[in-house]
């Protein structure tokens, strides 16, 4: 009994919330506002008691103190510790520069990290994957296939054109770039179809909750 | 049980029995090789497969001492049409232990990849050969270890590649810094920065700056501060105020300390407040929910949407014109930006969003870093146009020369 009543209630709060945040469609007003605040309190409550078991205590604390006793504590990580301890340090204003510290290191591990794996996923592989034969005697491929490589090759080139920071875009080499510009607004349009429909399946999974769940409209 | 056997092959089925039976003893080649195969290996197979030989355990080269390959020669019971081998069984030992299987391999392959060794430790290896009649183990190979290299010898190339992009970055900082003015192009984007931030100051409005709802471990979100740097500092200038909603605290801590230092060398700290960016919630639509609120009850004039965004992209920028702010956003999430190009009045799109801060800063270190990520990209469309044409030409016409220059340049640009 205390299940049904407690799934209602539920059900009920669920609705309410929900036409509370679409309501913000018609106009700001305080049942928005109501469900605004719910919502970030509740998150920013959750992520904190997320982080604080997952990383401080399931990572940190059990990393340094393993309740397995065949495990070694892995000191390591006291350096993480610390660098969090000093990012705590801002609350002290006298010492509150040691702050800057621990955001230093992760900007710059970062940007070191990432530079070989951007480097090597975007350039490397994206070059090696574009050396493709447009046609060739003994490459088989129907004229749709040979439209499609001639586009695919010129629509690399030029885009890359397009990025190019050096030159000024005029000329020939300003007519490569808008052909770039051009591939990749078409580029953008069939990305801005594909994306819509997947929100208007995610607009209609709440429809149907509204209608089908709540109201039990749809069956 | 013997009720449903009396049901189901009846008297009036015999016949047929006996047909079938006939037509299978006279005529056993019309049955399919793989048919027959069962069949033996069902009923008439006693005889295990023969083993594999030359088994050999190799350190894979150029790793973290992570993997050690096997390979070997199948078993000559192994064959498409009446062989005898289904499989193989791969079984490790690790420092002398007991041997445990760590992998299958498909009837008709010769090599088998572990990848869950440890490095430092000690393994031997055997291959058994499992068919219908039996199984059959294959000599042992000698103790392997799985070492640790220090270089990665597959990404020399990358190396290289890197190495003389990094050396044009230096060049161009050093020519900077001699006092050689480098020429960057015109981005639309980036010329309306100022003038948005002098509009928000005409009509008494507030700057809303958002970073994207990334860390400050994505390279994009580190992009958006620095951008904040020279807003901030310009915004300092007119004495305007900004309001900058994150979703991470370390991008809280991060702004808070760019905006301050930009009040600070605009001579004006005293100006600057921790209220100018605050902390809302690290949930996706729980900040585009605070963020929307923001922007429907403070009207900023202009809003800035620089740095790494997903589903909350169009959210806030429809948000936005419905307020009739001017709105610059700089992403390289392509899902996002067509949202971007559509809801804003500019949009700095993938790299434009990295070169930014050099564009408003003309610091020659940033400005020697965007011409030398240019020699990269030059290098790049260069062995793209050679290696397609090569490859194509080469393909049409089978021109050995043409064909090799295009297999080299692929293997330069292979990064595993």
């Amino acid at each position: 009994m205390d299940g049904v009543i407690m799934h209602h209630v539920a059900l009920w709060t669920a609705a309410f919330l929900t036409l509370g945040i679409i309501s913000f469609l018609y106009r700001d007003n305080a049942w928005y506002k109501f469900c605004e605040a719910v919502f970030i309190g509740i998150s920013a409550g959750y992520w904190f008691v997320s982080y604080f078991w997952d990383n401080l205590y399931g990572k940190l604390w059990l990393g340094i103190f393993p309740t397995d006793p065949t495990q070694p504590p892995d000191y390591i990580l006291l350096i993480g510790g610390a660098l969090g301890v000093m990012m705590l340090l801002r609350l002290i204003p006298k010492i509150g520069w040691l702050s800057r510290w621990p955001l230093a290191f992760i900007v710059g591990a970062t940007a070191g990290l990432n530079l070989i794996i951007y480097f090597a996923s975007n350039v490397m592989v994206q070059v090696e994957d574009t050396i493709r034969p447009l046609f060739g005697a003994n490459y088989a491929a129907s004229a749709y296939d040979i439209v499609g490589n001639i586009v695919v090759a010129v629509g690399t080139f030029t885009a890359l054109i397009y990025f190019f920071f050096s030159k000024e875009h005029k000329g020939a080499f300003g007519g490569a770039a808008k052909v770039g510009i051009f591939v990749l607004m078409v580029t953008f349009g069939a990305s801005f179809g594909y994306t819509v429909m997947s929100r208007i399946s995610l607009l209609l999974g709440r429809i149907d909750f509204l209608m089908g769940d709540w109201l039990g409209v749809i069956k | 049980m013997t009720g449903v056997t009396c049901r189901c092959i009846s008297r009036a089925h015999l016949p047929w029995l006996v047909i079938i039976l006939a037509a299978t003893l006279l005529f056993p080649s019309v049955s399919s090789g793989e048919t027959n195969t069962a069949f033996v290996g069902v009923v008439g197979d006693t005889v295990p497969p023969a083993p594999v030989t030359s088994l050999i355990a190799s350190d894979r080269k150029y790793d973290n001492g992570e993997a050690i390959d096997l390979t070997w020669v199948p078993s000559i019971d192994d064959r498409l049409l009446h062989g005898k081998v289904i499989g193989y069984r791969i079984y490790r030992s690790e420092n002398g232990g007991e041997y445990k299987k760590v992998g299958d391999a498909g009837k008709g392959d010769s090599q088998f990849s572990d990848e869950t060794v440890s490095h430092g430790n000690r393994y031997v290896y055997y291959v058994v050969a499992v068919g219908p009649g039996g199984q059959a183990e294959s000599i042992h190979t000698a103790p392997i270890i799985a070492e640790r290299e220090w270089i990665n010898f597959n990404r020399k190339y990358l190396f290289l590649i890197g190495l003389i992009i990094a050396g044009s970055v230096v060049y161009f900082i050093e020519t900077a810094r001699r006092g050689k003015k480098l020429f960057i192009r015109r981005i639309a984007g980036l010329e309306a920065v100022d003038e948005a931030i002098g509009r928000a100051t005409e009509m008494g409005r507030p700057i809303l700056f958002i970073s994207g709802t990334q860390d400050m471990d994505n390279v994009q979100t580190i992009a958006g501060i620095t951008i904040l740097g020279h807003v901030a500092r310009t915004i300092a200038d007119y004495d305007t105020k900004i309001r900058m909603p994150v979703s991470r605290s370390l991008v809280m801590t991060a702004a808070r300390e760019t905006i301050k230092t930009s009040y600070l060398a605009a001579g004006r700290p005293d100006a600057y407040s921790d209220d100018m960016v605050n902390y809302v919630t690290d949930e996706q639509f729980g900040y585009v929910a605070a963020v929307n609120g923001i922007m429907v009850r403070e009207k900023p004039a202009t809003c800035f949407y620089l740095g790494a965004f997903f589903a909350e992209s169009l959210i806030m920028a429809e948000t936005g014109y419905s307020i009739g702010a001017i709105q610059i956003a700089g992403t390289a999430m392509p899902t996002q930006l067509p949202f971007f190009v559509v809801a804003c009045d500019f949009t700095l799109i993938g790299e434009e969003l990295f070169a930014a801060s050099a564009y408003l800063s003309n610091e020659p270190k940033q400005l020697g870093s965007l011409k030398g990520q240019d020699v990269g990209k030059a290098i790049a469309l260069a062995v793209m146009i050679i290696g397609t044409i090569a490859v194509t030409v080469g393909q049409s016409w089978n021109i050995d020369l043409m064909n090799n220059i295009a297999d080299w340049l692929n293997s330069v640009f292979k990064t595993n």
